[in-house]
């Protein structure tokens, strides 16, 4: 088992964000796995997206069951080998795992940042991790890869970075959010906002967490996540304890769990609402609302993906409906137009969006193969 | 058709460093040869997952997509050869995908068994669907949708006013153009818009 290390960097000087505000004398927590080789062409940038962080494969030594979200993809002899390529995972800015975010203090008031930590978007998170390889000595990754708001990411860097990346790859992601997108991110944010633990987001002073409202946040996503096929097999209209003094089972009540899909969601809600923090889960999901490189050029995100000059891999899957199959070929035709490699693998799997981070023999294999290929173009690289 | 001679023969018909989008690629090998040889860039569009994975292997792009749901992410004209090799056979829409692969391509380039050739002939004149190295499956379990012969292909080209540049029966990968629609397995046509 691979053994991960989580490791710290500290970045003093000022990064000009989006919004036109900056941060400065902030940490990003990042995990690497492999050996960087002799020329530092082997890297490979992984992006989390919303629930996730730099701990993408191996455990910790004092950790043993903490798995990287990404485990089943990244390590050695998986289709990301790292026996061959360096890969580096990276807590986004305003993260709660480890990165600085709302729980940590502004340098400048002595106070914790909670709600006026600055508003950071998918381009911030791209701009902070090119900072960490400028540290880490890489100029060209092999490949930048995330999936879902991650694919946003790496979508990002071939459009901000271009000559520092090769290849791409994209998985269940979207070149912007769709209305119903962004209103499920509404509720939740509402959900947060509304809960009276909230208290503007300055809940810490307060010594508590708006942990109701982190739970309904969780409950929607979840739901969102999967797919109605998977739902229904795995829980259809289950009861969890059915009352054997009806015919029904039903309990008759308004107010307590009776069904097998009820108890899941609040299992999910409160595991959820336990470490995760609020700030973080508003700041996250307005980055998602607001990606949308095509944006600036009209909507025409051929034009936006004009400047990208790597090749790409798109996987998405037939049940996610929150970033669909057809989000995912918008991407490709506009690939398409610019003239640029692409490859595409729209998986017919019934897990809905959590597939991306499931076993997909389809799925992994072709992930493989784009990546044993990359690894022999440039171990040829090496030779030359 | 896989044989290497076959691939060969229809490589002749695609220009030097062509941009070439092949419908129904299989495993990619024609896209390969293509890149290897002379110097194309392409595209493959396949439905079958292992195929996809093969082309992913070999260093193929390849984009995932059922051509019966049509040919949208290709703007007009935007490659300079649309190959269609032994894929009408399987399509539902197979005269909707001729005019698509016609807008798609400056040039296409088709090529289905021909139903026509004297061996199948004589197989249905012996009262039995054929069963032949180009047709290798029982009338039961084939995935060929549909049979048509080289004379038949010509008529849906003129139909759908497409001009016809080359056509030519291909035999165990040798080119023929003595009576295509008796003497050969393969029908190929070569077309652009008329």
């Amino acid at each position: 088992m691979l053994i991960a290390e989580s490791q710290s960097m500290l970045f003093e000087a000022p990064l000009p964000l989006q919004s036109g505000a900056s941060i400065r004398a902030y940490s990003l927590s990042y995990e690497t796995y492999g050996t960087l080789n002799a020329n530092k062409s082997n890297g490979v940038l992984i992006c989390h997206a919303l629930n996730a962080s730099h701990h993408v494969a191996g455990v910790y030594a004092d950790q043993p069951n903490n798995l990287g979200w990404w485990d089943n993809m990244i390590g050695p002899g998986k289709p990301v080998d790292t026996d061959k390529f360096f890969v580096i995972g990276v807590n986004n800015l305003g993260s709660c795992f480890g990165s600085t975010g709302p729980m940590h203090t502004h340098p400048d008031t002595g106070h914790v940042y909670g709600a006026d930590f600055p508003v950071v978007t998918v381009e911030d998170w791209v701009n902070a991790q090119a900072r960490l390889l400028d540290a880490l000595g890489i100029q060209q990754l092999a490949a930048v890869m995330g999936g879902s708001l991650g694919g946003m990411q790496a979508l990002g860097w071939t459009l901000q970075y271009p000559e520092r990346v090769k290849h791409a790859v994209v998985v269940a992601s979207a070149p912007n959010l769709n209305a119903e997108n962004i209103a499920f991110n509404e509720v939740a944010r509402r959900a947060i906002v509304t809960d009276p633990d909230f208290h503007e987001g300055h809940f810490y002073a307060h010594g508590v967490v708006p942990q109701r409202g982190l739970r309904i946040a969780r409950m929607i996503g979840h739901i969102t996540y999967l797919s109605d096929d998977v739902m229904n097999e795995k829980f259809g209209r289950q009861l969890r304890d059915a009352v054997t003094s009806n015919a029904t089972g039903y309990k008759y009540s308004t107010q307590e769990v009776e069904f097998q899909i009820e108890s899941y969601l609040r299992y999910q809600g409160d595991k959820f609402s336990a470490y995760f923090d609020a700030n973080t889960y508003l700041l996250i999901t307005r980055a998602l609302d607001y990606f949308d490189p095509a944006r600036a050029f009209g909507g025409d995100l051929s034009k936006a993906l004009a400047r990208a000059t790597c090749k790409f891999l798109l996987v998405s899957f037939s049940t996610d409906w929150r970033f669909s199959p057809a989000r995912s070929r918008e991407m490709v035709k506009a690939l398409l137009e610019n003239r640029l490699d692409v490859s595409y693998a729209e998986i017919d799997a019934p897990h809905g969006h959590d597939a991306f981070l499931l076993d997909d023999a389809r799925y992994l294999n072709v992930v493989r193969s784009y990546f044993d290929n990359m690894a022999r173009d440039f171990s040829k690289g090496d030779a030359a | 058709m896989s044989d290497l001679l076959t691939l060969q023969a229809i490589a002749r018909l695609v220009p030097q460093g062509a941009r070439v989008l092949d419908l129904g690629c299989g495993d990619g090998a024609l896209l390969a040869y293509l890149q290897q040889h002379k110097d194309c860039n392409g595209y493959g569009v396949e439905l079958s997952d292992a195929n996809v994975h093969a082309c992913v292997q070999r260093g193929v792009n390849v984009i995932q997509l059922n051509l019966d749901d049509g040919l949208n992410m290709f703007a007009d004209q935007s490659f300079d050869v649309v190959l269609q090799i032994d894929t009408l056979q399987h399509l539902r829409n197979a005269e909707t995908m001729l005019r698509e692969t016609a807008r798609v391509g400056k040039i296409g380039i088709v090529a289905f068994p021909n139903f026509a050739h004297w061996f199948n002939r004589l197989s249905v004149l012996q009262g039995r669907m054929p069963v032949t190295k180009r047709l290798p499956y029982e009338w039961y379990d084939t995935p060929n949708i549909r049979v048509g012969t080289f004379a038949d292909f010509g008529d849906l080209a003129r139909k759908n006013k497409l001009q016809v540049l080359d056509a030519f029966g291909l035999q165990q990968g040798q080119e023929v153009r003595l009576w295509p629609n008796l003497m050969a397995g393969t029908a190929v046509y070569k077309l652009q818009r008329g």
